[in-house]
């Protein structure tokens, strides 16, 4: 996983709640069995619209996205998270995520940020008003930082450090093997098994 | 203090418990389907890990599968790639694998059950949001991603925050002609989609202790709907019967330790919820969505809401969108919706139960004069029940189309699809904009409601049908 320290850069403010998953990528882009190349079906839908604000010639190249509440609900699907990845956002600012989303994000490097929907609309008049304003998220410090906004972000300690060293979580866990291998030695006999081995 | 039916599954499953860091989690069953399984393989190549526990492994095909002309060979060429990459991923790694053709295919969350693996007090997950599904036997499941797809095929555990828990008690009995697909979606109504975020769902009391096994998985399933990642329901008789003599069941001794171990599986009474929501089962009656999310459902008696009466301004413009969406005013009675399509089916109402309410609807009666409806059983196993009981003939004789297992219309990864503006009455589990096809417009329903809209060409509950269905065999 690429580490996240510290980003600044242009946003696109997103006046949407429920943006489930399905519209973030819809499902026959999951037919693809690799990471990458789902840029093209970021918000598919939304983008044949030309006023879909991802559209607007001045968001090019923005890369963080300020949404509404509910972000990333419904479907598991990781794929949502690299086609905001491979479109080039590089943190998600919204009241509220949904779990697995959530998940998914920080385990790939996207961080998503928890703010007051007070803050986010106050992003949103911000970016509005001025397209070129730049949002900074800074996770060194927890911090969201733009003209006039300056906000506080919570994120678990070690989701944190993993995040900032860009740290794999298998080999983290695989530091843990005797723990594995002691609680497998004592499952009981009766639990399930797909195979006899 | 007591603990929690969640707590109890949680505790019991901790392989490391550090401050500061989330418990690692053992996992006791890990299922696989085609789409969100290729890059976690690739994963466990590039690093040289195998897969840690192939007897807690198993997986099968459902998301993009055909459900007509299944002997020959898939027309897509990319949904033909997806599949034989599972194929090969599996023959590699040594999983076992139940592909399109084998007696065990279907819906990944019909399957787990019908085989007996999914059992109480166990960890269950999946790269699928509706693992959800299995909480109805007291497990405790949920959905990952594909990062964590791989981190449990190469280390069998997952690091994970302890959830918080919430009790939503169905107080009462369900009215006649009222189900659990009903109940749930007016629960997603009443706590909203984010509602359940961060929290394990335990659905309680005398209407949920009433239910199948089947319809308990309708509700635990549509818990992610409600924003929880997990829905459980205590385990008891109704559990133990439908499981005993199961494939994957305890046998003799080990059986006995095992019931003996789940009747532990009972939140204890002096256990204190982080959050609790009562609902009056006595007055539901049956549920549907005018929407574009879950929780924009409404009794089936009622109209079209107004976005006007909605207070807070992004739920007023979420019912905007919707209704531009929808092609719906505000208004217009629920009843007075035609529907193009109707699909019976998915890991929410595709087991034998909802084959059978369906049938017993349609028995005797005729789909409407262009109205197209699928029926999709949720394994190759449901399937072959339906054939033995005969509900196949019914659903062809009264129009429909009797289809092979697979997630089918649910999702529209396979070709049944909605065209752009089309309209269904779908048992499935969402709503969302182009969920079943781009432009397509969905309708939340149970299978009674799907029937009797399938017979009338609207949206309409069984109790609408004034006809005399015709006498069998005619």
């Amino acid at each position: 996983m690429e580490a996240f320290t510290t980003h600044t850069g242009r946003a696109v403010p997103l006046r949407r709640s429920n943006v489930d998953t399905d519209q973030i990528i819809p499902a026959h882009w999951l037919k693809k069995v690799t990471r990458d190349g789902f840029e093209d079906g970021l918000f598919e839908a939304w983008r044949k619209d030309p006023e879909f604000v991802l559209n607007r010639p001045e968001r090019q190249g923005a890369t963080v996205l300020v949404a509404g509440p509910d972000f990333g609900t419904g479907s598991s699907r990781e794929h949502a998270v690299w086609a905001l990845q491979n479109y080039g956002f590089k943190a998600v600012i919204s009241s509220r995520f949904a779990d697995i989303f959530r998940g998914n994000s920080l385990k790939n490097g996207l961080l998503t940020v928890v703010l007051d929907q007070k803050i986010v609309d106050a992003l949103w008049e911000l970016t509005e008003a001025d397209p070129t304003a730049e949002v900074t998220v800074d996770l060194q410090a927890r911090e969201v930082r733009a003209a006039g906004i300056t906000a506080s972000f919570e994120l678990d300690e070690n989701s944190r450090w993993r995040l900032l060293n860009g740290l794999d979580d298998i080999s983290i866990t695989l530091r843990n093997e005797a723990d594995i291998a002691a609680y497998e030695a004592g499952r009981p006999a009766y639990k399930p098994r797909t195979l006899q081995v | 203090m007591g603990r929690t039916l969640a707590e109890k599954v949680w505790d019991d499953h901790v392989v490391r418990r550090a401050e500061g860091e989330p418990d690692l989690l053992y996992i006791d069953l890990h299922l696989l389907h085609e789409v969100t399984s290729p890059q976690a393989f690739d994963g466990l190549r590039k690093s040289g890990r195998k897969v840690r526990r192939l007897d807690l492994t198993i997986a099968t095909e459902d998301h993009n599968t055909p459900t007509l002309d299944i002997d020959k060979p898939i027309a897509d060429p990319v949904s033909r790639a997806q599949l034989e990459t599972l194929r090969k991923n599996c023959a590699e790694f040594g999983v076992r694998l139940h592909p399109l053709g084998d007696v065990e295919q279907g819906v990944v969350h019909v399957v787990g059950p019908q085989l007996g693996l999914t059992q109480p007090g166990t960890t269950v997950v999946c790269g699928d949001s509706h693992t959800s599904t299995h909480g109805a036997f007291g497990a405790l499941a949920f959905g990952i991603g594909t990062s964590q797809v791989e981190h449990v095929l190469a280390t069998q555990t997952l690091p994970m925050a302890r959830p918080k828990t919430m009790a939503i008690t169905v107080e009462g009995e369900l009215p006649e002609g009222v189900t659990a697909k009903d109940l749930i979606l007016a629960i997603i109504a009443r706590i909203g989609t984010g509602g359940g975020q961060g929290y394990v769902l335990e659905y309680r009391g005398p209407a949920i202790e009433k239910l199948s096994m089947e319809a308990r998985m309708t509700i635990c399933n549509m818990s992610i709907e409600a924003g929880a990642r997990a829905g459980m329901i205590a385990p008891d008789e109704t559990t133990f019967e439908y499981l005993k003599g199961r494939p994957h069941a305890p046998e003799g001794a080990d059986w006995d330790a095992a019931v003996a171990y789940w009747r532990t599986l009972r939140t204890d009474d002096d256990a204190v919820f982080d959050a609790e929501v009562v609902i009056d089962a006595t007055e539901l009656s049956p549920f549907v969505t005018w929407g574009t999310n879950p929780g924009q459902g409404a009794p089936l008696s009622a109209s079209v809401p107004d976005p006007a009466s909605y207070e807070d301004a992004s739920e007023r413009l979420a019912a905007e969108k919707a209704l531009e969406y929808m092609g719906l005013a505000a208004g217009q009675p629920l009843r007075s919706i035609n529907v193009d399509t109707v699909f019976v089916g998915s890991c929410t109402n595709g087991r034998i139960e909802d084959l059978r309410a369906a049938a017993g609807i349609l028995r005797g009666r005729k789909v409407a004069d262009g109205v197209r409806m699928l029926v999709v059983p949720g394994s190759a196993r449901v399937g072959l029940q339906a054939v033995s009981e005969g509900l196949d003939v019914v659903f062809k004789e009264a129009g429909a189309e009797w289809r092979h297992a697979g997630c089918s219309m649910c999702l529209g990864m396979n070709p049944d699809q909605l065209a752009p503006g089309e309209r269904s009455a779908s048992t499935s589990n969402r709503n969302f904009e182009g969920r079943q096809g781009k432009g397509g417009r969905t309708h939340l329903v149970s299978p009674q409601v799907a029937a009797a809209t399938a017979v009338l060409g609207h949206l309409a509950s069984p109790a609408d049908l004034t006809d005399a269905p015709a006498p069998a065999g005619v």
